[in-house]
């Protein structure tokens, strides 16, 4: 009689503590690995630390020296164009591929795959080939030299000013494919008898489209912009491999100069200080991004 | 009692496997290129012969930023390699951070002293003691003409900046690319580096790039090194951003441009196409720097060590190092010349001759200085700091005048 009753108290203890007891490593990890190391950073971006690890205080010297610095401007000005077009055109251009693919059209699987198609390469493959193409000396612009244009010049890539338009154009390619996916996700759960019922109403398709279905996708909006303003702001291995933060260090973003200082110039403390700066980039930008959803999902 | 006699020795086979052997030596490098390993080679034989092992810790990649990044976790945690490819003042940064070891038993047995240019031996030294082995000398300054490509245009090898300027236009107007440059950060400043010598001269390199003088560095003759620099910058072409330095040098080899400034590594590229030097191609100074000499040394730099047989193996190590044996066979491999004087230069080829001859008389004339774009002059920061500013000069429409303010900025960066 016992021993049933001994059973479903080990399983009742088991099924309250059994949760916990498989979700603990992965808790530790990431409060040592993400928040630790967070805490170590800006631990370390209010030291004098250099070449290596030197953990006496020294207040905000290294803020004082970052903001004093013309290639950290360069590069934060850069990650506000890049961030800005990105985001922006990989969202326009990610709803209009979107609404287009949904409007009942023939072989739209096979169309589907080969806009989703640029996501499953990486940054590094995505930013030499763009290289390429952008060569002046070898990709479109001498293509349409060839082609008997001899006066057609699109050196944006060696061009200091414009290099970092460069960067813009591969991560747009790379990811509206991506924010399509998502739209087009948000626009199959629309519920049809809404769109029938404006129809019955009388309004025409783009009014049905701006008045009633891109409102309704507010949820997808807000996933999209966390996953675009976070890929923006440690974008790192596009520039690496398009620009190499060039022409000199006009195309540099706050990801690049954060390595440098770091680990090959030997000012880890500066390096840590514009960690630092990212990361409150980061929160500015999703933190107020995660309350309004959060907020809507409740009312909603 | 027994739990602790057996954690303890649990913790002696856990820490055992990171110590380093009875006469093992770790050397940490990045020469994996082709006549660099072979070179590497060399070395493990030599230390096999005295009967010590070698164990290899090459990281490729970066220049030396990979292999440098693997060194700071090693010494962080407790457990430095015998030794590491470092370089220039970064031998003092390591110096100052406490870890490097005294090698200045060997260095007096052997009388380095009397066999290393004294510039050369202070990089070597942290307060006054050896804690570094050179391997090598590599010149910067040097000018890679194409004779051929020179003769079609008419015009001679420049020896001065005006020559230089005639000569640029004469290849232009022949259609040939007078100057083959690639638009990377340290070929920028390697540029820079010959334009400032051949132009300030080596007092005017020293006061401003060794020792970082504000006035010389804000002065009028970087405003002249500038505007120099903007003039050459006209017969680069536009393709030249992020080009790769051995393709510039390809461009010379094939006869597409004319001349480029680089340092001696450039030769292997020659050699390699089967190019003969003094007849396919030509090394010559820098203009107006012909009795001066950019020095860029590799070296190895020693970490302290516990055990005494590690400690042995390294002054083996040391020793094997500046051998005249090594340095021969080290530097017909890699394209520099040996750093310790006293080794015979017959079996090497024009170029390196000269550079030999070359380094002889700025050592006496007081010619002889470090290449600050090769990070030997000045702390990694400041390097930085500068090649930031000519980078962006190279890059921008940026007035000569502003740039020395900003590299006068620059040098207070430290």
């Amino acid at each position: 009689m016992s021993s049933p009753n001994k059973a479903s108290s080990w399983s009742a203890l088991a099924d309250r503590w059994l949760p916990k007891l498989v979700l603990s490593p992965s808790l530790a990890a990431s409060l040592l690995f993400v928040y630790g190391f967070i805490a170590w950073t800006a631990w370390l971006s209010l030291t004098e630390s250099r070449l290596l690890p030197d953990m006496t205080l020294s207040g905000l010297v290294q803020y004082r020296e970052l903001f004093d610095n013309d290639r950290w401007w360069t590069a934060v000005a850069n990650l506000g164009i890049f961030g800005g077009l990105f985001i922006f055109c990989a969202l326009a251009v990610g709803l209009l591929l979107a609404v287009l693919l949904d409007q009942k059209i023939r072989a739209e699987g096979a169309l589907r795959t080969i806009y989703l198609y640029p996501m499953a390469l990486s940054f590094i493959v995505t930013g030499t080939a763009w290289k390429w193409m952008l060569n002046p000396d070898l990709g479109l612009q001498k293509l349409v030299n060839d082609w008997g244009f001899p006066n057609f010049t699109f050196d944006w890539l060696v061009d200091p000013d414009k290099a970092i338009y460069t960067v813009a154009i591969a991560g747009v390619w790379q990811s509206s494919g991506f924010v399509m996916a998502l739209f087009l996700a948000g626009l199959r759960g629309i519920d049809d008898s809404i769109i029938k019922a404006a129809q019955v109403d009388g309004a025409s398709l783009p009014v049905i489209y701006w008045r009633i279905i891109i409102p309704s996708l507010r949820p997808v909006f807000f996933s999209v912009l966390l996953i675009l303003s976070h890929i923006a702001i440690k974008s790192f291995d596009l520039v690496m491999a398009l620009t190499g933060g060039g022409p000199g260090t006009s195309s540099d973003v706050p990801a690049i100069f954060m390595y440098q200082f770091a680990f090959t110039r030997g000012q880890l403390g500066l390096g840590a200080a514009s960690a630092m700066m990212m990361l409150m980039t980061i929160v500015a930008v999703l933190v107020p991004l995660m309350y309004m959803e959060t907020r809507s999902a409740k009312r909603g | 009692m027994k739990l602790k006699q057996l954690s303890a020795a649990l913790l002696a086979t856990a820490i055992l496997p990171a110590t380093v052997f009875a006469g093992e030596v770790e050397v940490l490098h990045w020469w994996t290129s082709g006549g660099e390993a072979k070179s590497v080679a060399e070395l493990k034989k030599m230390m096999n012969a005295k009967g010590d092992t070698w164990k290899d810790f090459a990281v490729a990649g970066g220049g030396g930023d990979n292999a440098m990044t693997a060194l700071k976790t090693r010494v962080v945690s407790g457990n430095p390699p015998t030794a590491a490819q470092i370089k220039g003042p970064a031998i003092q940064e390591w110096g100052a951070e406490g870890v490097l070891a005294n090698i200045d038993a060997v260095a007096k047995a052997e009388g380095w002293d009397k066999q290393l240019p004294p510039v050369v031996s202070q990089v070597m030294k942290y307060k006054g003691q050896y804690v570094a082995a050179p391997v090598n000398v590599h010149r910067v300054n040097w000018l890679w003409v194409n004779p051929d490509a020179l003769k079609k245009a008419g015009a001679k090898v420049p020896t001065t900046w005006p020559e230089f300027f005639e000569t640029a236009d004469k290849l232009q107007k022949a259609g040939i690319q007078p100057i083959a440059h690639g638009g990377q950060p340290w070929q920028d400043a390697t540029l820079f580096e010959s334009v400032a010598l051949g132009v300030g001269g080596a007092d005017y390199y020293k006061k401003a790039f060794v020792k970082l003088d504000q006035a010389t560095l804000a002065g009028p003759t970087t405003v002249k090194v500038f505007e120099t620099l903007q003039k050459v910058k006209g017969y680069i072409d536009k393709g030249a951003a992020g080009r790769d330095w051995n393709l510039a040098t390809a461009m010379v080899i094939n006869g597409k441009a004319g001349m480029q400034f680089m340092g001696d590594w450039a030769k292997g590229e020659f050699t390699a196409a089967g190019k003969k030097p003094g007849k396919d191609f030509l090394c010559v100074a820098a203009p107006g720097t012909a009795n001066s000499f950019t020095f860029n040394i590799d070296s190895l730099a020693m970490f302290k060590q516990k055990n005494p047989a590690a400690q042995k193996a390294q002054s083996d190590l040391a020793e094997t190092v500046m051998s005249k044996d090594f340095q021969e066979v080290f530097n017909l491999n890699k394209g520099s010349i040996p750093a310790r004087l006293d080794t015979p230069m017959d079996k090497f080829d024009d170029c390196a001759k000269k550079s030999k001859a070359d380094l002889t008389t700025a050592n006496k004339n007081g010619g002889l200085v470090p290449s600050f774009a090769h990070k030997m002059a000045m702390p990694s920061a400041t390097e930085g700091a500068m090649v930031d500013v000519i980078s962006q000069f190279m890059n921008s429409s940026m007035t000569p005048k502003t740039a020395a303010e900003r590299l006068a900025k620059a040098g207070k960066v430290h």
